[in-house]
């Protein structure tokens, strides 16, 4: 017979603590849907992926059911987009409709994919994909863009920084009358993996097979109770309690993507083993590095405090299950966490600091609102400053920034639901047109001489 | 397939009879019960095997937190594998 306080315990975490299986996304390759002719393209990849998505919103409500356990998202991410452009000729806004389509059909609330990966130069394909991101993001609601500009291997192609500077701004632009909530669907990345299942950067990497099941775990509220409750013992013993509790969590996450992938006859991927908040209280990522023992997120001392959550939840998460990828670490997006979004009102965190967090922790500057008269320069250069850490670190970061246009620091952007709301927030101003201006690839680095 | 029920709530007579009775109404065999009073509330857990359950595992699941409601008592059913893969390795 199971132990009575196993039980309890796993029902405070789901009732109380808000513990939450936070998505199944089921990547589908569209290699073979390329055609010369675009609309015949697009009628492929809604073939393709209607059939093969047909039951994921179904299967997951099952698992909902029968395991009590919720299962927030049900998503899809496909192959970037721009290499079925690269053979098609036409407007590639297309594809995003038929995507948007395709989402409406299946019923899931998220689709990525609409991608590129240019780290190290362009096709044709992916020119047309990064032009047209603004006019796709405007023009449908549930797709999510996301373009990978650089990686420990090849470097970061600073063309490519310079055009999504201007991509992040004309969205924003384009979306003014609904928050900029374009900008809140697009990601650039540095090294971005291929089995992210968590959005707005989801893709199906060109290395994945022909469908796979991968599920992202969350539960911010089960560590920041289990850390609450540990009172004031040493980092160390706080370190093992949270290990403990990720291992718990995953364990789920594993339980459900095997049971998923079963149900619908498709490999299972991976486990992302990521601490992801909501804006619901006790959701909170920022809670948990309070609770470790700061006045407010953003104090010095946050960044030592990600690094231990970041990695103690690594340690426990691995054991737990028998695959593990993705983005897997703590996600701080700001607009997405209460915590963060106080600490980000009073003035006690600052780009600055959160820059300095995506060096230890999970992805990078994430849902960030900046003042709507930011020049797609500065944009460019807080996505370069961002990927210089993921490429020297050899780590995934990314920049997902929301200009919020025709309003300044301190004035607010409200998105509502997973995406939250939050103050804009202030920037360095100064200049740096020239460096960015200058393009080319900023050479990879060396992986001796570790300093 | 075994489910685990779990019955949370404020202590009272016919809490255990009003359970089963809705279990043997849908053909769930209960293997097990345990209960105890943890700081005053009362807990109860059943293992029931649903092997040959007559209706859909998810209104049966419905059908028994509606049943607390009225007695303000929590009643979950879950499947036994949550526990089995968050508790033991």
């Amino acid at each position: 017979m199971l132990n009575i306080h196993d039980i309890l315990e796993t029902i405070t975490m789901i009732e109380d603590e808000k513990l939450d299986i936070r998505t199944i996304t089921m990547g589908i390759s569209l290699l073979d849907c390329t055609d010369e002719d675009i609309q015949v393209s697009c009628r492929r990849v809604y073939d393709k992926v209607c059939k093969k998505a047909e039951n994921l919103l179904k299967v997951g409500e099952d698992i909902e059911k029968e395991y009590g356990i919720p299962i927030i998202n049900k998503r899809i991410s496909v192959t970037p987009i721009a290499i079925l452009k690269a053979a098609a000729k036409g407007d590639c806004v297309e594809y995003a409709k038929t995507m948007d389509k395709i989402a409406d059909t299946v019923g899931v609330n998220f689709i990525g994919g609409y991608s590129a990966l240019v780290q190290k130069g362009f096709t044709k394909g992916d020119l047309d994909l990064i032009a047209s991101i603004p006019q796709a993001l405007a023009q449908t609601k549930k797709v999510c863009s996301s373009v990978n500009i650089g990686s420990t291997r090849a470097g970061i192609n600073l063309d490519a920084v310079k055009l999504m500077g201007q991509a992040i701004l004309k969205t924003a632009e384009l979306t003014a009358q609904e928050q900029c909530i374009g900008s809140a669907k697009l990601v650039v990345f540095c090294n971005a993996p291929d089995d992210n299942p968590f959005m707005a950067g989801a893709f199906h990497g060109i290395g994945e097979g022909e469908a796979v099941i991968h599920v992202g775990v969350s539960g911010p509220g089960v560590v920041r109770s289990a850390v609450e409750k540990a009172g004031d013992c040493s980092i160390s013993e706080l370190a093992e309690i949270i290990k403990k509790t990720a291992f718990k969590i995953t364990r789920m996450g594993q339980l459900v993507a095997s049971e998923a992938s079963k149900r619908l006859g498709v490999p299972f991927g991976i486990v992302d083993l990521s601490l992801a908040p909501t804006p619901a209280v006790g959701d909170s990522v920022a809670h948990i590095l309070e609770a470790m023992g700061l006045e407010k997120c953003g104090a010095h001392g946050t960044t030592a405090a990600l690094a231990i959550l970041n990695d103690a939840v690594k340690k426990g998460g691995v054991m737990a299950s028998s695959r593990v990828g993705g983005l897997s670490g703590a996600f701080i997006p700001v607009t997405e966490d209460a915590g963060m979004i106080d600490a980000a009102r009073c003035g006690a965190l600052s780009i600055e600091k959160l820059e300095a967090m995506t060096a230890v922790c999970s992805v990078g500057l994430d849902m960030i609102i900046v003042p709507g008269d930011t020049t797609a320069e500065v944009l460019a250069a807080i996505i370069a400053d961002e990927a210089a850490i993921g490429m020297i670190n050899g780590k995934t970061t990314a920049v997902r920034l929301i200009p919020a246009i025709g309003k300044k620091v301190g004035e607010e952007l409200f998105f509502g639901d997973l995406l939250g709301e939050g103050p804009v927030m202030k920037l360095n101003t100064n200049s740096p047109a020239k460096l960015i201006a200058r393009g080319g690839q900023i050479p990879a680095p060396l992986h001796s001489l570790k300093n | 397939m075994r489910a685990v029920i779990t019955v949370i709530g404020q202590d009272r007579v016919g809490i255990l009879a009003r359970v089963s009775q809705a279990c043997a109404k849908v053909d769930a065999n209960i293997l097990d019960v345990t209960q105890s009073v943890l700081q005053d509330i009362f807990v109860m857990v059943m293992l029931v095997d649903i092997q040959n359950l007559k209706e859909e595992f998810g209104s049966f699941a419905d059908t028994m937190k509606e049943l607390g409601k009225d007695w303000g008592l929590a009643i979950h059913v879950m499947h036994e594998d949550i526990f089995n893969s968050m508790h033991r390795i």
